[in-house]
């Protein structure tokens, strides 16, 4: 009886599957009823379609993680991809042996030892094809290994940290294929079922091959699956069947609304910690090591998440881009908080029904623009200019934005200022809400529920004023680089207009990090821990970057932005707002006739 | 030769006189280490880049405490500049100072070169750029001023008027602007701000008594001896009143009158209060070319960017390169007169090192 | 009736050898920046909240510091954690993670069922 081989394989392998299944169905139970029909819901043929392409692309492929870095990828996709022909391959070759569509299940993985020499249809090409197979694998593991301990050679900055179940997962998965090799390199030898890469290995061990060695090796092959799919739960390799659900489950348009459910589980049990996540952060810049996304996944994971991490980000929204998985980290961050402040949230009962001032438009500043007057000015400017009845909502005296709060976790809180802001713009009977803050502009698009009033961004209402001729800013040779505020740019989608505007006025200068790789400026509210001194690394850093296109103006269009850039004083910051009521200013001012004559005798001249 | 002096004397007299003193800075401390070594019989030549001496002292209008004239001040240095023969080189802003074979050579961003034995840099400080804190307003609210422009528009006009032309009514004067402030890198005091400050109130409330002068202060430091009787007699003759609470935000209303946002800390709640106009007293900073001056040698900056000394008690005109030495606001926020103090014994202090100097023998 | 409460010592002065500092030394633990407050008042004339009602940011430090528990745990709940007053303080504490370790600690102390 030497089918004893098999037990430690199937062991893991029930043990694995029983998990499994008691964990998914756990999770979706645990979703609510909505989501649990919506999942229901997207059992349609196109959208599982959609859903099984995404799982070839991202799970098996591994798209993303190539896309980013090809050495990685081809690592990631290597183990996976290749993995996964061997065992569809595998199941066709014993098909094919056997001439049955029903085969053990056990019986490809360990085909080559119980298949001693019965030629088949076709089983030189299948054994071709799965020594090429592991050789890939193979060569995605001597990457895994070289990475370990040479992670310089990927491009990447830091690898995660290592606890004692995934060390366990790591080293049976590592040994895992080489053992495969010398136990397949081993019959091969015996009873030359091998090809290429087999007999080859065969040929090398064959001084010490005999049929107890081949047993012994074949044992420790099972044995080595067995403890991988053991240890498979309770290590970062669970990510490989989760993501799969997770995949399914996110393409049913699942999210998490403001409370922890079995959603943040899916999505913490699929980070495969890549690390991708921590190559994006810039804190890391200011030695902040410790609170990036896959740390803080890992922590919740094992239930030792602490305020001063959870609280330690500054909800950038950079490791978002690109997460392989596609975890929403920032969306899972501020559930943590939600859910961590429950106890303290604050009811606000001291605000007032102050009266609303009817008018077509209302101006919202925001506590932050309020520190930065110029904004205010602007706009101010503009809105004489285009001839509006507008209110200047917080001028003397309103409620924050709430999305200060929201940063915070203290969602509740929040909703208190939110209704009574949105009394009083339903009051004014404005038609349109300008607001010149993304902070504010995030929360009134995405938590107020306001009817019909539209909600502007300075930078879209300003556009608007160009396009319909209503002001004609003056365009300059002014080397401009942008920088895209964080709730904006990457929280908002916001990142044409801003840009159009400035286009009007001067020359834009497109940079390396922009847009959805655009830095922080360092000032974020959504960091509550970090300090001072660690925000000025993190702008400077920016600044540095800027710098090197030698723009003449550096332009953001949030007041925090403007702010924190100030303070380095190496370089002029203005808000679009501000940029543009200059550039009017100055092309009124100049008599341009005369100007461009003056340019053009100076130019024949130099002719 | 002076036969009351012992031999050794006589010949380090003689030996001085073919030494060579380079003085960068042609304000106040320059002008002031630069006769006094003069004065001694060495060779000194004043670098100014300025078309005249005088400094940041010739826009202002009147000194404390005791309201005399900088003019004064200036006027008599320049005599004793001249007295003394010190050679003045005006539009010339050295940028560079590199030691060579035991001299230094002191070079200007064009072909002006200057070798000299020992050097001292009185290049003065920076006045803080008020625009950089925002929310007071300077450079966008047009009745938002500095201390720096009441002196001139006192000096120029001899009076003072809000843009609109009219007589404030209520003035507000912000102590610490770009002082003990984190948020613009400056965490030291500027030292003078509150006596000019105190200084300014009196002379707006002798010019304008109908006027309400308020001063804004987180600690008021009134170091110097006759300092408290002027804060006295603010309080008691001039009816200045002193609000302890750091101004926070400026917001201009459709009078181009200012709303003000503060907390009367002593009383505990948020005030507001409109004014006519605001006076910034805007605080000192490092010389703007301090950095290019340290480039080429082994001068330090202190914590605050100003010159290091290499003893802040016993040698604080030593700067930390060998035979530099620093006099007046290069080394540290001071008032004119701690400023020509400090400048005397940085001529002190050059001396005793040309003295000593072991490449040109002496004692 | 007047309320004679001179007659109590305990309400008017500080007793400082008595006080409770539990809230005091764990906001010390995680936010120690706060203790270079100068009082300046720039944070309260800034707030948001202290537009709206009578609340005092620079209070909120001085209470902490004199273990004034109580006090604090009405006060603490009116601020909006709009953030001016981090961006004025002419010292950068970082009054927004003072405000929340407050919180936290308030409620943990409820929680607990200690007297707070």
């Amino acid at each position: 009886m030497e089918n004893f081989i098999i037990i430690p394989f199937t062991v893991g392998l029930i043990y694995l599957t029983l998990v499994l299944i008691y964990r998914f169905v756990k999770w979706v139970r645990g979703l609510s009823k909505l989501d649990k029909l919506r999942l229901v819901q997207s059992f349609k043929i196109r959208r599982m379609l959609r859903s099984l392409k995404e799982v070839f692309y991202e799970g098996l492929l591994h798209r993303k993680i190539f896309r980013k870095n090809p050495v990685l990828g081809y690592m990631h996709m290597s183990l996976a991809f290749g993995w996964f022909l061997l065992i569809v391959l595998g199941h066709i070759e014993v098909m094919a042996a056997r001439r049955s569509l029903l085969v053990p299940f056990y019986l490809p993985v360990f085909f080559r030892y119980f298949e001693t020499g019965t030629t088949f249809f076709a089983s030189g090409i299948f054994s071709f094809l799965m020594d090429f197979f592991l050789l890939i694998v193979l060569s995605g593991v001597a990457l895994a290994m070289l990475k370990r301990f040479k992670k310089q050679l990927f491009g990447m900055k830091k690898t995660t940290r290592l606890k004692t179940g995934d060390r366990m997962a790591l080293t049976s998965l590592w040994l895992i294929f080489p053992l495969r090799l010398l136990a397949e390199g081993m019959s091969a030898e015996l009873y030359g079922n091998g090809s290429f890469l087999t007999s080859s290995v065969g040929h090398i061990i064959g001084s010490f091959s005999s049929e107890s060695t081949n047993l012994v090796l074949w044992t420790a092959y099972s044995c080595a699956l067995g403890f991988f799919f053991a240890a498979l739960p309770n290590s970062r390799y669970m990510h490989i069947p989760t993501e799969v659900l997770l995949i399914f489950v996110r393409n049913a348009g699942i999210r998490l609304k403001k409370r922890n459910n079995t959603y943040t589980d899916i999505q913490v049990f699929s980070c495969s910690r890549c690390g991708l996540c921590l190559d994006n952060c810039q804190m890391a810049a200011a030695g902040i090591n410790h609170a990036q996304s896959v740390y803080i996944l890992k922590n919740i994971r094992n239930n030792n998440l602490t305020d001063e991490q959870l609280f330690n980000c500054l909800l950038c929204g950079k490791c978002e881009v690109d997460c392989p998985v596609g975890i929403n980290t920032i969306d899972l961050r501020i559930t943590q908080r939600i859910e961590s402040t429950l106890q303290y949230n604050s009811s606000y009962n001291y605000l007032e029904d102050l009266p609303a001032r009817k008018a077509s438009t209302i101006y919202f500043a925001g506590c932050m623009t309020h520190l930065t007057p110029g904004i205010i000015a602007s706009m101010k400017t503009l809105f004489h200019m285009a001839g509006e009845n507008v209110w200047f909502m917080d001028e003397e005296k309103a409620p924050c934005c709430g999305r200060p709060l929201m940063l915070a976790g203290q969602h509740d809180a929040a909703s208190k200022l939110i209704v009574n802001n949105t009394r009083k713009i339903l009051g004014s009977g404005a038609k349109t809400l300008v607001v010149s803050c993304p902070i504010c502009y995030k929360v009134f698009r995405e938590d107020y529920e306001l009817g019909n009033v539209e909600v502007l961004f300075h930078a879209e209402y300003i556009s608007r004023l160009i396009r319909e001729q209503i002001i004609l800013p003056g365009k300059t040779t002014t080397r401009i680089v942008y920088h895209d505020p964080c709730e904006l740019g990457r929280g908002m989608g916001m990142f044409e207009p801003p840009r159009e505007v400035l286009r009007a006025t001067g020359k834009v200068i497109p940079v390396k990090n922009e847009k959805q790789m655009a830095h922080c400026c360092g000032g974020s509210l959504g960091n509550l821990k970090i300090s001072q001194q660690e925000r000025a690394v993190l702008r400077n850093q920016a600044v540095k970057d800027y710098q090197q296109y030698l723009p003449d103006v550096l332009a953001t269009a949030c007041p925090l932005c403007k702010k924190t850039f100030a303070r380095h004083r190496g370089i002029e910051v203005m808000d679009i707002a501000e940029i543009v009521v200059s550039s009017i200013r100055k092309s009124a001012e100049v008599v341009p006739v005369k100007a461009s004559v003056k340019e053009e005798a100076f130019a024949e001249e130099l002719v | 030769m002076n036969r009351f002096l012992p031999d050794v004397l006589i010949h380090t007299t003689e030996m001085m006189k073919n030494k060579h003193v380079a003085v960068i800075g042609g304000g106040i401390a320059g002008m002031e280490a630069a006769s006094v070594l003069a004065r001694q019989g060495l060779k000194v030549t004043l670098v100014e880049k300025q078309k005249a001496t005088g400094g940041k002292l010739n826009d202002w209008h009147h000194l404390f405490p005791d309201f005399s004239s900088p003019g004064v001040v200036v006027e008599n240095l320049d005599k004793k500049t001249v007295r003394a023969g010190v050679n003045v080189v005006c539009h010339t802003e050295i940028s560079h100072i590199e030691r060579n074979n035991g001299r230094f050579e002191l070079s200007d961003q064009r072909d002006v070169k200057i070798f000299a034995d020992a050097v001292i840099v009185a290049s003065g400080f920076h006045v803080f750029d008020a625009t950089l804190k925002e929310e007071y307003g300077y450079g966008l609210f047009s009745n938002v001023i500095t201390s720096v422009d009441f002196e001139r528009r006192m000096k120029k006009h001899g009076k003072l008027l809000t843009l609109q032309g009219t007589e404030p009514r209520r003035v507000a004067i912000i102590h610490c602007v770009g002082s003990r402030d984190a948020k613009v890198g400056n965490i030291y005091c500027s030292k003078v701000c509150c006596i000019t400050g105190i200084k300014q109130a009196i002379e707006i409330n002798k010019m304008l008594p109908e006027c309400e002068v308020f001063c804004f202060y987180m600690d008021l430091r009134l170091y110097g001896s006759k300092f408290d009787s002027l804060y006295l007699e603010a309080q008691k003759r001039h009816k200045i009143q002193f609000i302890r609470g750091r101004l926070s935000e400026a917001a201009e209303r459709p009078d181009k009158s200012l709303q003000l946002k503060a907390e009367d800390t002593l009383q505990g709640r948020p005030l507001r209060m409109n004014v006519d106009l605001v006076i910034l007293l805007v605080g000192m900073e490092p010389a703007l070319s301090n950095s290019s001056l340290m480039r080429n040698n082994q001068m330090k900056p202190d914590e605050n960017g100003f010159f290091r000394s290499v003893n802040m008690h016993e040698a604080r005109n030593v700067g930390t390169q060998e035979g530099i030495f620093m006099a007046g606001t290069a080394i540290c926020p001071m008032a004119v007169n701690e400023t020509l103090e400090n400048a005397r014994s940085a001529a002190l202090e050059v001396m005793n090192f040309l003295r000593t100097d072991k490449n040109h023998g002496g004692f | 009736m007047e309320d004679f409460s001179f007659l109590n010592p305990g309400s008017r002065q500080i007793d400082f050898d008595n006080f409770d500092d539990r809230l005091l030394l764990y906001v010390l633990e995680y936010e120690p920046s706060f203790v270079t407050c100068i009082s300046c008042g720039g944070c309260t004339a800034t707030c948001s909240a202290g537009n709206l009602t009578n609340f005092n940011v620079r209070k909120i430090g001085l209470w902490l510091r004199r273990g004034e528990t109580e006090k604090l745990s009405q006060e603490i709940e009116k601020c909006m954690f709009c953030g001016k007053c981090t961006l004025v303080c002419p010292r950068d504490i970082n009054i927004r993670n003072v405000i929340l370790l407050i919180k936290k600690r308030i409620s943990e102390l409820k929680t607990e069922n200690q007297p707070v």
